[in-house]
Order: structure tokens, then sequence, then C-alpha cells
């Protein structure tokens, strides 16, 4: 099929102007100019001998230059990351080069035809095969046996049960996770960089505070830190929080949040009720708390409403007062679920 | 090196040769390679610019295997604490993940190693932004047409599995950053109806962010997708192979034959050639630009995120769908549904994957073209489809101007709010505008095609006749250029074969013939048609007629054939004043 065109291929009637054919072969400079050839020989070579130089290039300046020390003092990274990249790019780049200029100046520049063939092979090939796999079938008897080739359906099809259930240990259920933080009565509101306790005469209005649970820097009976690692982690991407400080007058809680605030100073969820990223760009004049991933935006001044973007619930609130030394505690838990919206939220 | 050949009937006799000889025949006597060897070595590749774009997506994958490989030598994927100790000062002493800690160890005390990462990293943006523009070539050239509609197919999973892929790449080194973006992934799963919270703590090994989701990506990364990958771009390449590349039409140029260089030389040297091209280029980007600079952003904490925060280019659209739409979310029965994560996250990257992989069906069931194709079209010579991809693009355009609203409202001092509220209307009418004037536009690209059939090209010689007026002087085009303009099928509108059964009631099977008939006479209507031999020579006719009393061209100074390209000007030089 390789030298003749395919019979079965569409062949429409060149027109309205008829096939003029192949242009001629131009021949190039390098075809009938001796010192072109030469010329384009030598540059090929050089590239390729350029790329070796740079490859060399390359190794000294591995060994030469210190990483570590000084790591980002050139363009952002590096000496070493400079060099190494401009010696590698280069020895590269000459190949790749030098190849490409080979095949225009000196290699043969005769375009050639192939013919086509249709993807479809051809009509005695089709109905052999299909006589083949008939036959196969008729010999398997799978037609004739239904019992068997139901229960062999069966067989397979109940093997993907066990890869199946062989996925449940990937990680535990949900449980009441994702409803609860570790927020409950009485336990101090702190800064989040290092630990410390908050009084409401250390918030100026219009102050924002990034906090959390008093629980993260404070230790068990053995010493040892209450939260570290995944479950610090865990924890808090569901426990951290906001506290701000705005004109009492401003504010214009909902009949049941009268007392969840302290002069002015009130506490919300830190994690976005639309996929979950932490909030902290705060808007002193407005109110406004907005997330710097989707910008939804929320009324801190009223109750966290959702007043732009692609949030559809408030911030959840945390109700807080001042425990005997003067400082900001919860004076409950989360009264819903933190963060992004799940199925069974309700 | 001699051979000996045993199984015939004459005794074994040994032969001189090459080494290069004994060595193809030591490897065929085992393999039979020869067969398909002879076929294959000089195979003919089309030249154009366009088929290039391919091999870019090509190229930058087998750069990506080669710097991934050296990656993982370093990269340790746990996310167990550890206290950084190594060079980088302002790090030092914190705790973080040893994903973490080792992509610093990869940065700044692995020598070479931020070159490999950098690079790796501008390897993945080029071999997804490549595949998408190889795409965009094929789909307006009609490259997808049959037989290469499973080819188009495998193509779109490509994409996808690419976008996957540096998806997961992206998440490993565990930093601020990439932590911020599987948060933003953790919300698109929990949004699921039903499954959500299961779904989510199964890929976690727990609640967000546990400790398992680095090493899970890790084998995604470097084992699961890749290896699909590698099989879907094999796949790919044997299907070009035996389908041989489209060619676009010109003299010589068939449906029924392939025209170009064989692969042995000129591609082989041309391609291979051009692999060393884009390794190195990326090698020099790696070298030169800085790209996710993880030390800045810190370890992961689930409490903290910076201000203009982006994901990578390609997640860009995903991005702006989720910034534009309305917070909506139905509360039913004690359950959730959160539309405004579901439809973005979730349906409507499905629903455009699905139409970008229907496309070549829907076309040809509209078109009700069942032919093989061989010879590409020019996105003019099909404007429907050219102004579909507009439309297309546009939609991609403004999800990914979404994407980033924050940095533009900072940096063209926008209100943010305006510009989100913009894109939630522009979505809808900018791209159908787009279709409409991308499809004129393309229809008078057509147009002017016959023009120059018709009536010859611009000389630039302005001609007085006898009552003062002025024309320009037009000259046919070469033969080869108006076989060229000309080597294109006419389209036929689809005609329904009849509305009604024989009952007279309109049968389901018939209401969808006549439906296609509507939308191919929708598809073709405005199309115009190349000129006919009549048309062709009725042009012709006319234009001898209006030049009859002309000056002849020939002999002046400034003929106007001087810089038309077509002649010889040797000796001819333009009148000094």
């Amino acid at each position: 099929m390789g030298d003749t065109p395919d019979s079965h291929l569409a062949r429409p009637a060149p027109e309205p102007i008829p096939d003029p054919g192949l242009e001629p072969h131009e021949p190039r400079p390098t075809d009938v100019d001796e010192k072109a050839e030469k010329r384009a020989e030598r540059q090929v070579a050089s590239l390729f001998g350029l790329s070796m130089v740079f490859a060399v290039l390359f190794c000294v300046c591995y060994f030469a230059l210190k990483v570590g020390n000084h790591p980002t003092t050139w363009l952002g990274m590096g000496a070493s990351n400079v060099a190494l990249g401009v010696c590698f790019g280069l020895a590269l780049l000459c190949i790749g080069i030098g190849a490409i200029q080979w095949a225009r100046k000196l290699m043969g520049d005769q375009e050639i035809v192939e013919y086509r063939h249709t993807a479809a092979s051809s009509e005695e090939d089709r109905v052999e095969a299909v006589s083949s796999l008939m036959k196969g079938v008729a010999e398997s008897g799978i037609a004739r046996r239904p019992l068997i080739r139901n229960s062999l359906l069966g067989a397979t099809a109940m093997l993907g049960l066990p890869a199946i259930v062989l996925l449940r240990d990937l990680g535990p259920l949900p449980g009441n996770d994702l409803s609860t933080t570790v927020w409950k009565k009485g336990i101090r509101v702190v800064q989040d960089v290092d630990g410390a306790p908050i009084k409401p005469e250390d918030m100026v209005v219009g102050q924002l505070v990034n906090g959390e649970p008093a629980l993260f820097f404070e230790n068990d009976a053995e010493g040892e830190p209450l939260y570290e690692g995944v479950r610090l982690q865990q924890a808090k991407a569901k426990a951290a929080v906001i506290i701000v400080r705005m004109q009492p007058d401003d504010i214009t809680p909902l009949p049941d949040r009268k007392n969840w605030g302290v002069e002015g100073i009130l506490c919300y969820s830190k994690i976005c009720t639309h996929v979950g990223c932490p909030i902290s760009l705060w808007e002193q004049q407005t109110h406004h708390l907005l997330c710097p991933c989707h910008q939804s935006t929320f009324d801190l001044a009223n109750n966290g409403k959702v007043v732009f973007g692609p949030a559809a619930r408030p911030l959840p609130q945390l109700p807080i007062t001042v425990d005997s030394e003067g400082y900001l505690i919860a004076s409950e838990g989360f009264q819903e679920p933190v963060g992004p919206s799940f199925w069974e939220r309700g | 090196m001699s051979n000996a050949k045993t199984n015939g009937t004459k005794p074994a006799t040994a032969e001189k040769s090459s080494k290069a000889a004994g060595a193809a025949t030591w490897a065929d006597d085992r393999l039979g390679i020869a067969t398909m060897a002879k076929k294959q070595i000089r195979k003919v590749f089309p030249d154009h610019w366009s088929f290039m774009l391919g091999e870019i997506a090509l190229w930058s994958f087998v750069t990506l295997l080669i710097t991934g490989v050296f990656l993982t030598f370093w990269f340790k994927p746990s996310m167990t604490d550890v206290v950084y100790n190594g060079s980088y000062s302002q790090l030092r002493g914190l705790p973080m993940s040893e994903a973490y800690a080792s992509t610093l160890n990869i940065s700044f005390d692995v020598r070479g190693g931020l070159l490999l990462r950098q690079m790796h990293h501008w390897a993945a943006m080029l071999f997804i932004a490549a595949m998408l523009v190889h795409m965009m070539r094929v789909f307006l050239t009609g490259a997808f047409r049959k037989p290469r509609e499973l080819n188009w197919l495998i193509g779109g999973v490509l994409l996808l599995l690419g976008i996957v892929e540096g998806f997961a790449g992206y998440s490993l080194p565990d930093d601020l950053l990439s932590g911020t973006g599987l948060r933003i992934a953790d919300g698109l799963v929990k949004a699921t109806p039903v499954l959500g919270s299961y779904m989510s703590f199964f890929m976690f090994g727990g609640e967000f962010p546990g400790d398992s989701i680095v090493s899970r990506l890790y084998t995604v990364h470097i084992l699961l997708v890749p290896g699909l990958l590698l099989a879907l771009i094999g796949a790919h390449m044997l299907l070009l192979v035996y389908h041989k590349h489209t060619q676009w039409p010109g003299p010589g140029r068939t449906e029924q034959n392939v025209v170009g260089y064989p692969m042995m030389p000129v591609y082989a040297a041309k391609a291979g050639g051009f692999f060393f091209i884009v390794f190195g280029t990326v090698a020099l980007m790696g070298g030169l630009m800085t790209i996710n600079p993880v030390w800045r952003f810190g370890p992961y904490n689930p409490a903290e995120v910076t201000a203009g925060s982006q994901p990578d280019w390609y997640m860009g659209i995903a991005e702006g769908l989720l910034r534009i739409m309305p917070g909506w979310e139905t509360h039913l029965w004690g359950f959730t549904l959160s539309w405004n994560i579901f439809i973005p996250g979730q349906i409507a990257p499905i629903a455009l994957l699905s139409l970008v992989l229907g496309y070549p069906f829907i076309e040809q069931w509209i078109t009700g073209d069942k032919r093989e194709h061989h010879l590409l079209q020019r996105p003019r010579d099909a404007p429907t489809r050219t102004a579909f991809l507009a439309a297309m693009i546009t939609v991609y355009g403004l999800l990914w101007a979404a994407g980033g609203n924050d940095i533009l409202a900072h940096v063209f001092h926008l209100n943010l709010n305006k510009i989100t509220y913009f894109m939630r209307g522009g979505i809808f009418i900018i791209p159908p505008l787009v279709f409409l004037l991308a499809k004129r536009w393309a229809i008078s690209l057509q147009r002017s095609d016959n023009d120059r059939l018709l009536h010859g090209y611009e000389t630039g010689v302005i001609m007085r006749d006898a009552q003062g007026g002025y024309t320009e002087r037009h000259l046919p085009i070469s033969e080869a250029e108006a076989y060229t303009l000309t080597a294109r099928e006419r389209d036929h509108i689809y005609v329904a074969s009849s509305t009604v059964d024989a009952n007279g009631v309109a049968a389901p099977a018939a209401r969808m013939d006549t439906l296609r008939a509507k939308l191919s006479h929708l598809w073709f209507k405005d199309y115009l048609q190349k000129p006919t031999v009549e048309e062709l020579e009725e042009g012709h006719h006319h234009a001898e007629i209006e030049h009859e009393h002309d000056v002849p061209l020939e002999g002046h100074a400034a003929d106007g054939h001087q810089f038309d390209g077509r002649h010889d000007i040797a000796g001819e030089e333009l009148r000094q004043h």
C-alpha cells in the first residue's frame, strides 16, 4: 500500500483550477556553492564544539561556585544556579541549533511523496476478522452457555468489592469532627504569634488581632505540648480566630448576640465559610473582612454577614467575655460548624 | 563480523560486512525489525511551523521526566515535623514538614538542585501551555476530523492529566502557598453532595490537613499520572504514525498523499535537535528566572495566608469560576448543597471537558461529513468552528482575568467588586459577541480570497483614465497560489431526508433529522464558496475589458512590477526626479 495511492480515499476533482503539481526543487546555496557548504559544515561543527566547552564549564562552575552561604544574592537565586543554568542551557542549545543547521543546510532537502491509505482495513480483512472472532466465540461456547457467562461476569464484577473495601482505611470516618472545634467555655483567646493573653484595654478601636486558643501554647502534666504536629495543624485549621475592636455604637448584634462581645471587641472564626482560606484583610472604616483567596467579604459589625463574593454563610462568631484576671476568654464554644460547607452540615 | 545463516538449505556462509550492518542483522535475526523499518525510516513528515507545537509539549514532557527523576533523589515526601537546620538563615530553627525542609535543602544545599527544581517547574508550565496551543492548532485547522477523532480524545485526556499532574506536583513542597491550594481543593471536595466529608477524610487520611496527603500525592505525581501520560503519549504518537500527518493543501499536495521530508535524516535531525532546543531553553529559564520561590512563603500553617495568592496559570480558570460564582447554597432537610462551590468546582469543569472532547462528534453530526480528511482547512474556511474557538478563548480569558481580579484591581486601581460583577455578566454576554464577530471576520477573509482569485492582486499601480478617474491596477495571482486558494471543498448544507413518517406524524428520529438540517443550515448558510470555472473566466474577461484601453504596464520605469516580488528587477530603477 505504500507506493500507490489508496483507491478508497476521497479524490475530489481539483476545480476550478487544475493541480499544477509539485513545485520544482530549488537548490540551496549550500547545494551549488562549495564555499557555502564548507562554511555550513564549519558552523555545525563549531556549535557542537561550543556545546562541549559549555558542558565542561558547567562542571567547573559546579565545583567552583558555592551554594548555601548567600543563596539568594544573584537574581534572587545565587551565582551557582545562574551559572549552572546558563552553561547547561547553552550546552544543550548548541547541540540543538547545530543539528537543525545541519538538517537545513547540508542534509538532502528534496521533498518526497508518500501515498496514504485509509485508516480502515480492507473489506476482506474485516470479513475474515469477524469470522475468526465468531469462530472463537462459538468454540468457547460463551453464547450457548449463559450460566458460565453470567457467573463469570458476576465473579469479576464482585472483585470490585475487595478493591473498594481496601480503600476504607484511607482515613477515619468524619463523625462529628467537622462540626466541633477545641473552643470551650473559659479558654483564653491569645495572640497567635506568642500565645500572649489579651486584655480589652490592650486593643484600640479599629485594631485586628489574629488569635488562637491558649491550649495551643500549653503543656500537659509531663511537660509535653498539648497539641503538636498533625493534631495541632488540624485543630488550628478550625480554631483560628480574629479579634477586632470597633466602636460599640457601630455594632448591630442579633438579639441573641448582645452579650457576645466585650466593649466593642468581637471574635470571629478566621476560616472562610467558602472553601476555608484563613481570612485576614481588614478594612477598618467599613468593618469589612476580605478573604484573600476568593474575595468573599464579611461585615463584622453586622454578625459576620456576607456582603460580597462567593461565600454563602456568615462568618461564625465566638462569644467572648473576660475572666477574673481581665483577659479575653470564650464564654462558650462556636455555636455552629466553622469553615467550608459540607453535606451533613444542615 | 560475519553472519552465519544456518536455517537455509545451504551451509552457513560467512559474509563480509560493516559493523553497523552486523549489528542490524543481529537485531533483525531476533526482532524482525527490518519489515517495519523499511517503511518507517524514510517516513514522510510535512513541514509547517504549527506542526512544531505538539513537539514542544512532547519534549517538555521528556524534560520533566529527566529533571523529575533527579528531584526524587533528594525530595522526602513526608509530613513529619522536623526543625529546619539548613543554609537558609531566615527559616532556620522553625518547625516544618520534612517535605518542605527537603525542598529547601534541594534549593539551597544541593548544588544544581534549585536549577533542577526551577527547570522542572518551568517545563511543567511549558508542557501544559504547549498542549493547549497544540490543541488549538488542531482545532482551528480541522485536523481532528475523521480518522483522527480518537487522537483528539487522547489529546484532551492528556491535557486533563497534565493539569492534574501539575496540581499534584505544585502541592508537594508543603509551603504556605501550596497548602492554601490544598485547602481550596479540600473545600471543593467537601462540597460534593452526600459523599463530600467522607471523600475529604479519605483523601487527607483524616481531617484536613492530616499527615498523608503529601506522600499520597507523591505516588500520584511520580508513578500513577506519569505512567498514564507516557502510555497515552505513546498511543498518540502511534496513531500519528499510522494515520500519517495531515498537510496543508498546495500544488501536488492532495488527500491521497503526504509531501515532506523523510524521517531519516531530515526529520530526525530537526526533531532531535528541537528536543535539545526545548531542553536548553528550559535550562536557561531555570537558571535565570525565579519560579515558585517556596522559601519566601514559609511552611504551611492553616491559620495563615498571603494576600495576592495565585495558583499556577493553568488553574486560573478554575480559580476565576470560583471567584465570580454568587454565594448560592441550599439547605434542605438538614443537608447542605453548596452550589457556589459545586458548580464552579465540579460541574463546570466536567461540562467544559465534555464539550471539548465531544466537539468532533458534534460537528460531524451537524455537518453530516463522515469522510476522511487529510488536508487541513484554513481557519477562515470553517468560520463557525473558528468562531466557536474564538468564543471559547474568550471564556477562558475572562475566567483567567476573573481568577486574578484582586491583582487586576491592585495594578489598575480598579474596584474589585465591580470587576467581579462585570465578569459575572461578561461571561455570558461577551463570548457570543466574539462568536459573531469572528464568524463575520472569517467570512470576509473568504471574500478577500475570492476577490484575489477573481480580480488578482493589488499592484499598487494607479491608472488614470480618460475622464480623469483613478483606479488601481490588479494583476492575476500565480497559478500555484490560485490552486492553493481553491484547493478546498465546497460546503453542502445537510438536508433532512423526510420530516414525517408514513402516517404523516413527525417521528422522533425525523425530528432529530430536522434539527440536524436546521443546525447545518445555521452552520453553513453564510459561508462563501470558492468561484466556479465560469466565474473565474468571467472575472478574467472582465479585467481584460477594463484594461483594454490602459497603457500597457511593460516598458515603464515604474510599471509596478519591480516591487511585487514576482519579476526580475535587475537593471530597472525608479525614475529620478
